[in-house]
């Protein structure tokens, strides 16, 4: 608690060029990714200047040097540093990504198709109907394939945008129909591919309301620059609101 | 001994990779081809084109990456250009369209990474002076090495040949990930002109393959006597470690290629998995896996980029022990890193696939094999400090680009660690933080190995049997190392910032997004766009001054000296005579004080004649 203000004022003063951070897991990727930066800064001046200092200085013989000095203490200091980091970024990654996500997680669906992302609502049953390759049909508003034979597919709905409560725990399934695509959302520090074939599961929890890029960020063909959606990110109430609405738009 | 005013072109030792055993007809022919004297008529086309000379095969390597480079960097400023200005349209051809832009992206990544920073560093400098440097007169396979030259020249026209298929250039990326390179339907480009990137590279893989071959067993069998692996000069041990991987490497590459090949053609799944649905069509085939794809392409792709260094470091090493005029400081250490970045360079494919779909748990091995090469990396860092730490060496232009290859090699290292931290990786992925990174590590600190090269070999890429060995200028030399220098950190330390920013690669314009968020995220990225694409023209710019030098200096450059650099290492000593036995009585950067001055003892000069 007493080191909050000096980190949060840490990451105002060296964040500038990171955009905003809106998830439950950002605060601490961010401030491990400043810390490298200031870290790699560091050792990028230390050994200029060592660079530089030793090609300015007068000649000297260099017979008698000691190795030890020169090589194993820097590098025992190199190692203990790097290894510092490596353990503290597992530790994160360890976090985010070694376990599934709460089993209270609203799910939601992502599909990525070129060019244009797609959102799937399980509706009230909490159960995602099955799909099928052949009924595609982004045209006759089936844009997933949800097999109308499946009851458990009859209240889902799909979306163009992803609308998100706040501070709830969210698991995303990732699909790909076509080629790969990169799911990424800057300010949730979120990334990752999703691949025709397989379902990745992504969890993550949104702490600030707002609306937030997705982009596709695997090169995915001549319009990947304008494969985009919008997150929605909705204080609780509202997005009940928005639920219920396009809820019951689903059931009739 | 008297200095030869022979130029280093007329050298011819002689090789015996068969100490043992019979000799192979290849061999035979060798021999019957370089023994013959130089002064013997031979008609041009036979002396300079279909060579089996490993000089003159070298030289057309370099030339060949020379055109290429050249084509790489229009490319790339076409592509700065469009991304600041994107309503300028290229005269002959209208508006760049975005899967022009993506065509760009494609041709300069394979340009540069497989037609220039894997032929001229190994088989351009490798050909023309590895041989001489262990005291061999020819490589190995001399008719093998002038095929492989020419299936690369072959390869380089098969790609440049897509940019006139129908629908245009691949613009799948160099990493061509499937199922957008496996079917043709996935955009404009992916038909033939995928086809052709497929066949290129096909031949390039073969070539490669066949060139690291070769380069293997000249080291191996055609030391000369007394070169033991500890007087190995640093710069065979980094063609050596690279040539290792290319074997492993490329083989595995045309290995997926094929593959690839015939999930496009005889029906085959190996990438594509049943229902994918590409531009309506369902693929109704097997069940296949996009990452099996990714698994292949990083195995090779990896080692691929310490291919592309590995030359530059070991050239590094001696150019800055010559002209410092140390020993290379820890010179078993620099053996050993060398060989251990190689080995580790072959476990760390993974960290390309972080976030692709691998389990987090294999995300978590793959960093930690890579934060590893941090060490030998770091090791080799502070060998090079040491070597030159008040040294006060001559500011010769090898040794410029030498000490910038080291500048470079730390800033594009440093940031190696970020990214291989997965967590990290998790928000970086794909954006312009990586582009920034490989860029000054592969791209920059490479060239500036070539260049380092090029200023330093220079006599030997002149001189041949009908021209004297000539130098570059180094007044010309200077005004390229200040000017490379400087818009290389302009252009690509600004990229760290717009990729921390978020900006994503392979974006063909960052305005008329349709995504209100993703415009007004974009946007942020902008003000920086101008003054990099400045800084690439600058860099771009910064090069004419090393053409002039190198066509002025090819005709008219002052002549060098026999060992211009007082170099210790053997393709600076004197010509022998057909019948003298070639053999090294030291390792190499023998450089000492005796009586309050500096003195020298090259690897070829023996004790006895310097009591």
């Amino acid at each position: 608690m007493l080191l909050q203000p000096l980190t949060t004022a840490n990451l105002i003063l060296l964040r500038w060029p990171l955009p905003a951070d809106a998830s439950a897991h950002g605060p601490a990727l961010d401030h491990h990714l400043i810390l490298n930066i200031w870290i790699a800064g560091a050792l990028l001046g230390t050994v200029h200047l060592i660079l530089l200092i030793g090609l300015l200085s007068r000649r000297r013989s260099t017979e008698s040097r000691r190795g030890w000095i020169v090589e194993y203490v820097p590098l025992s200091f190199i190692i203990v540093l790097f290894a510092g980091l490596t353990i503290q970024a597992e530790i994160l990654w360890a976090s985010a990504r070694y376990t599934g996500a709460d089993a209270a997680a609203l799910q939601v669906e992502v599909t990525g198709m070129q060019f244009a992302w797609y959102f799937r609502y399980p509706g009230a049953d909490a159960a995602f109907g099955r799909t099928d390759a052949k009924l595609v049909a982004p045209g006759e508003g089936n844009p997933v394939g949800i097999d109308p034979a499946d009851p458990r597919g009859a209240d889902d709905f799909v979306t163009s945008e992803l609308v998100l409560p706040v501070g709830r725990a969210i698991d995303l399934r990732l699909h790909a129909q076509d080629v790969i695509h990169g799911f990424a959302v800057p300010e949730m520090r979120l990334k990752q591919n999703a691949v025709p074939g397989e379902t990745i599961h992504l969890h993550f929890t949104p702490t600030i309301a707002g609306t937030y890029a997705i982009l596709c960020t695997q090169l995915c063909g001549s319009g990947h620059y304008r494969m985009q959606a919008n997150l929605r990110v909705l204080p609780p109430g509202e997005f009940a609101a928005w639920l219920a609405s396009r809820q019951s738009g689903a059931a009739r | 001994m008297t200095p030869n005013p022979q130029a280093p072109g007329f050298r011819e030792k002689h090789c015996h990779p068969e100490r043992s055993g019979a000799e192979s007809k290849d061999l035979q022919f060798a021999r019957a081809a370089t023994d013959a004297s130089p002064l013997k008529e031979e008609s041009f086309l036979r002396r300079c084109v279909f060579s089996t000379d490993h000089r003159v095969i070298g030289r057309q390597y370099l030339v060949l990456a020379l055109i290429s480079v050249a084509i790489g960097t229009v490319l790339s400023l076409l592509m700065r250009l469009h991304l600041t200005w994107p309503e300028i349209g290229l005269p002959l051809h209208g508006p760049i369209l975005p899967e022009d832009y993506l065509a760009l992206v494609t041709f300069h990544g394979t340009l540069m990474i497989f037609y220039v920073l894997t032929t001229a560093p190994q088989s351009g400098f490798g050909n023309l002076i590895l041989p001489s440097q262990i005291g061999a007169r020819h490589m190995a396979f001399p008719r093998l090495n002038a095929a492989a030259f020419w299936l690369t020249a072959v390869a380089l026209v098969t790609l440049l040949s897509a940019t006139l298929a129908q629908g245009g250039g691949p613009i799948s990326g160099w990493t061509a990930y499937p199922p957008l390179s496996a079917v043709a339907s996935a955009g404009p480009g992916q038909g033939l002109g995928m086809d052709l990137w497929l066949a290129s590279l096909g031949l390039f893989s073969i070539a490669t393959t066949i060139a690291s071959v070769n380069t293997l067993t000249t080291v191996i069998r055609c030391r000369c006597e007394g070169m033991t692996w500890e007087r190995l000069p640093l710069t065979v041990w980094g063609w050596f470690t690279a040539a290792l991987l290319s074997l492993l490497a490329f083989s595995v590459l045309l290995a997926a290629l094929l593959l690839l090949f015939c999930d496009r053609h005889a029906g085959t799944s190996f990438f594509v998995p049943a229902g994918d649905i590409v531009g309506r069509t369902l693929h109704g085939g097997g069940n296949g896996s996009p990452l099996l794809w990714l698994h292949l392409f990083w195995f090779f792709g990896h080692p691929e980029v310490y291919i592309a260094i590995l030359p530059g470091m070991g050239l590094t090493s001696m150019v800055l022990g010559n002209f410092a005029r140390r020993r290379i400081f820890g010179y078993r250490i620099m053996i050993a890193t060398t060989l251990l970045i190689g080995f580790l360079g072959i476990l760390v494919w993974g960290h390309h696939m972080f976030v692709a779909g691998l389990n987090p748990f294999a995300g978590t091995a793959f960093s930690v094999s890579t934060m590893a090469i941090a060490i030998p990396a770091a090791a080799k860092v502070l060998s090079w400090l040491a070597t030159i730490w008040r040294s006060r060496p001559e500011p010769k232009s090898a040794m410029l680009f030498a000490l910038g290859f080291v500048s470079l090699f730390v800033t594009g290292g440093l940031t190696g660690p970020i990214l291989a931290q997965p967590i990290l990786d998790q928000y970086l992925h794909n954006t312009f933080f990586v582009v920034a990174h490989f860029h000054i590590i592969m791209a920059m600190a490479g060239v500036f190995g070539l260049f380092s090269a090029t200023y330093y070999w220079f006599p030997q890429i002149a001189g041949t049997p009908l021209r004297p060995a000539r130098l570059m200028s180094e007044t010309l030399g200077r005004i390229h190392f200040w000017g490379t220098l400087a818009g290389a950190y302009a252009t690509f330390l600004p990229m760290h910032i717009t990729g921390l920013e978020g900006e994503p690669r392979h974006y063909a314009q960052l305005t008329g997004i349709p995504g209100q968020q993703a415009a007004h995220l974009l946007a942020r990225t902008i003000p920086l766009q101008a003054p990099i694409t400045f800084a690439a023209i600058f860099l771009a710019a910064a090069q004419l001054p090393f053409l002039l030098n190198l066509v002025v200096s090819l005709r008219n450059g002052r002549l060098a000296p026999p060992n211009p650099w007082n170099a210790t290492t053997l393709e600076w000593a004197p010509e022998p005579s057909p019948d003298e036995t070639i053999a090294v009585h030291r390792a190499p950067c023998d450089y000492r004080q005796r009586n309050n001055e500096a003195t020298f003892l090259p690897q070829w000069v023996s004790d006895s004649s310097t009591e």
